[in-house]
């Protein structure tokens, strides 16, 4: 049961009428961050302590106190965050500091937010576990295992945290559900193009899709109105005319497909916590036949896709890792960089997104799974007739231990986001909210809503959160 | 479609086209792992008869119009400034030689 008191909405009542509050808050994150450091929990990719001061004596003058006034928020390395280092996770970004704010940033600030620092993520978001970066996060209830990714960071650190924090991650095809689930927190990922992607250093601009994570659902959700809305200069952004009403909940279903692909133990967890639900709503079962065989496929193809094409411009000129162009000619330099700052993920992403779009096979993979797609988002509407939110295991099993991740080969790594992708490939929001735990580790309950029916989402989760 | 054929050979072109350079050690571990994705994943998508139109974004979204109009921009100065010392000059970024 989440306390009032317990929520950011609460501290920043208090912080409007008591500025030591945020003083003291902020002192409690920094000395946390310094231990995690320490302990090489590696939630946090940079911290700037500079900044952060001016922020708080600026926020200390401030006339206008806003939604998240004194409120520290963390912020996926992804996110442009002006004069900070940004390099969503990569080599090859060393150095970048935007000389701008995400949009996602600007809102924040105007809320009276803290920007305190980046945290720790899988290059570009390519993963599942955090795992491809240098500074790979440790899960807070067992140092040994996953933070999930590729937010880990981000879910990690709100975990650990004992003081008001909130973070902003990035979900591609589950990168804000997986961690959230193996770290305890609450992820929310919106609808495509509610939230603006100005700012954001892209891995595939059809399927990004900026969102939050909190300790409850009252913070995930307040931070994602505030960071929500229209945006001119992301051309894929949602403008203000869409509706979204809030609307009561009757029928739920579980999606059968994903659930049985799931390890027993997590399944006894979230099958108890549906009994509980019943006293709630009419529960029933679904089965999206195709979406359980083709999501995977279909994703993978787009998501490389649009990867390879989006890294394409990290060329070490500009911005970033640069070297000697001295007698080089451009292919070579440009190679050279390339092969040296790019992981070998990175690479193998590369490699089959331009394969699946060179000539002779982009209609059979690159077109085809863009029109599999449409047959993918047509099952989840059909579903959507029937029933309002549709539940699966947020991940097939608990946060794995490093040492067996290892020994995942590529495709097996990618199966591991059989119930996440499917709503990710649909740009549909989706939230995952904790259902209780096997041997001390978290499991994720999931529940996915029609686009724009965030709201929906957030009164489900206080449910399933009481 | 007929089953393509994933060789070292098909993977080094591939690679050689995005611009990266495999060692043969590299080439050695990722053909297998890529051969993988292609053939056991990717390539289930040729038993879906799929007609529907492509959906490029998973939302509609129409094209929207803005104004031509000159705003405020960012300075050369500024635009300069994440490049190396190396890599600028008289204010222009240099990069390496084209022809």
């Amino acid at each position: 049961m989440v306390k009032r008191e317990e929520t950011i909405a609460f501290f920043v009542e208090q912080a409007k009428e008591d500025f030591s509050l945020v003083e003291k808050n902020l002192a409690g994150v920094i000395t946390e961050i310094k231990n995690s450091n320490a302990k090489k929990l590696n939630y946090i990719e940079e911290f700037d302590a500079a900044d952060v001061l001016r922020q708080v004596a600026e926020l200390k003058k401030a006339k206008y106190k806003g939604k998240l006034f004194g409120v520290p928020v963390t912020v996926k390395d992804a996110i442009c965050v002006k004069g900070v280092e940004s390099k969503a996770g990569s080599k090859i970004l060393r150095g970048y500091k935007p000389l701008f704010d995400a949009n996602v940033i600007e809102r924040a600030r105007a809320e009276g937010a803290i920007i305190l620092a980046k945290t720790t993520q899988d290059e570009f978001g390519f993963g599942t576990f955090a795992t491809h970066t240098e500074k790979v996060p440790k899960n807070p209830f067992n140092n040994e295992r996953s933070c999930g990714g590729s937010s880990g960071g981000a879910a990690g650190f709100t975990a650990f945290t004992k003081n008001f924090h909130v973070a902003i991650g990035e979900s591609t095809g589950g990168s804000i559900a997986c961690p959230a689930s193996f770290c305890a927190g609450v992820g929310i990922t919106p609808t495509y193009g509610l939230v603006s992607r100005y700012g954001l250093i892209d891995y595939a601009n059809s399927l990004d899709k900026i969102g939050t994570i909190g300790k409850n659902v009252e913070d995930a959700a307040l931070l994602l109105e505030v960071i929500a809305g229209y945006d001119a200069r992301d051309s894929t952004s949602l403008d203000n005319g869409f509706k979204r009403d809030e609307a009561p909940i009757k029928r739920i279903a579980l999606i059968k497909d994903f659930f049985e692909g799931c390890d027993s133990e997590v399944k006894k967890v979230v099958q108890d916590k549906i009994k509980e639900l019943k006293k709630f709503y009419e529960v029933e079962e679904v089965s999206l036949p195709l979406n359980v065989k083709y999501a995977l496929a279909a994703y993978y193809i787009i998501a490389t896709c649009e990867a390879s094409t989006n890294l394409a411009k990290l060329s070490g000129l500009r911005y970033g890792v640069q070297g000697n162009v001295e007698g080089k000619h451009f292919d070579d330099y440009f190679s050279e960089i390339r092969s040296k700052e790019f992981s070998d993920e990175a690479k193998r992403r590369i490699i089959l997104g331009t394969f699946a779009r060179m000539s002779g096979f982009r209609d059979a993979y690159y077109l085809k799974a863009m029109r599999v797609r449409t047959k993918l988002i047509n099952e989840f509407n059909n579903a959507f007739k029937r029933y309002d939110l549709l539940l699966n295991p947020t991940m097939p099993t608990v946060a794995p231990k490093f040492s067996d991740i290892e020994k995942l080969t590529p495709l097996q790594n990618f199966a591991m986001d059989l119930c996440t992708v499917p709503a990710n490939l649909a740009g549909l929001p989706h939230i995952s909210v904790n259902a209780g735990f096997v041997n001390g580790l978290p499991v994720g309950i999931m529940a996915i809503a029609a686009h724009l029916q965030e709201k929906r989402l957030y009164s489900f989760a206080k449910v399933v959160e009481a | 479609m007929a089953q393509v054929e994933v060789t070292k050979e098909l993977i080094a072109r591939v690679a050689k086209n995005a611009r990266l350079n495999l060692t043969d050690a590299e080439l050695e571990k990722f053909v297998p792992q890529i051969k993988e994705i292609i053939l056991d994943s990717f390539s289930k998508l040729d038993e879906v008869d799929a007609k529907e139109e492509p959906s490029f974004q998973p939302v509609a979204i129409s094209n929207r119009m803005r104004k031509d109009e000159v705003k405020k921009s960012i300075s050369q100065d500024e635009a300069l400034k994440n490049a190396s010392t190396k890599l600028r000059e008289n204010g222009y970024f240099k990069g390496p030689k084209v022809l």
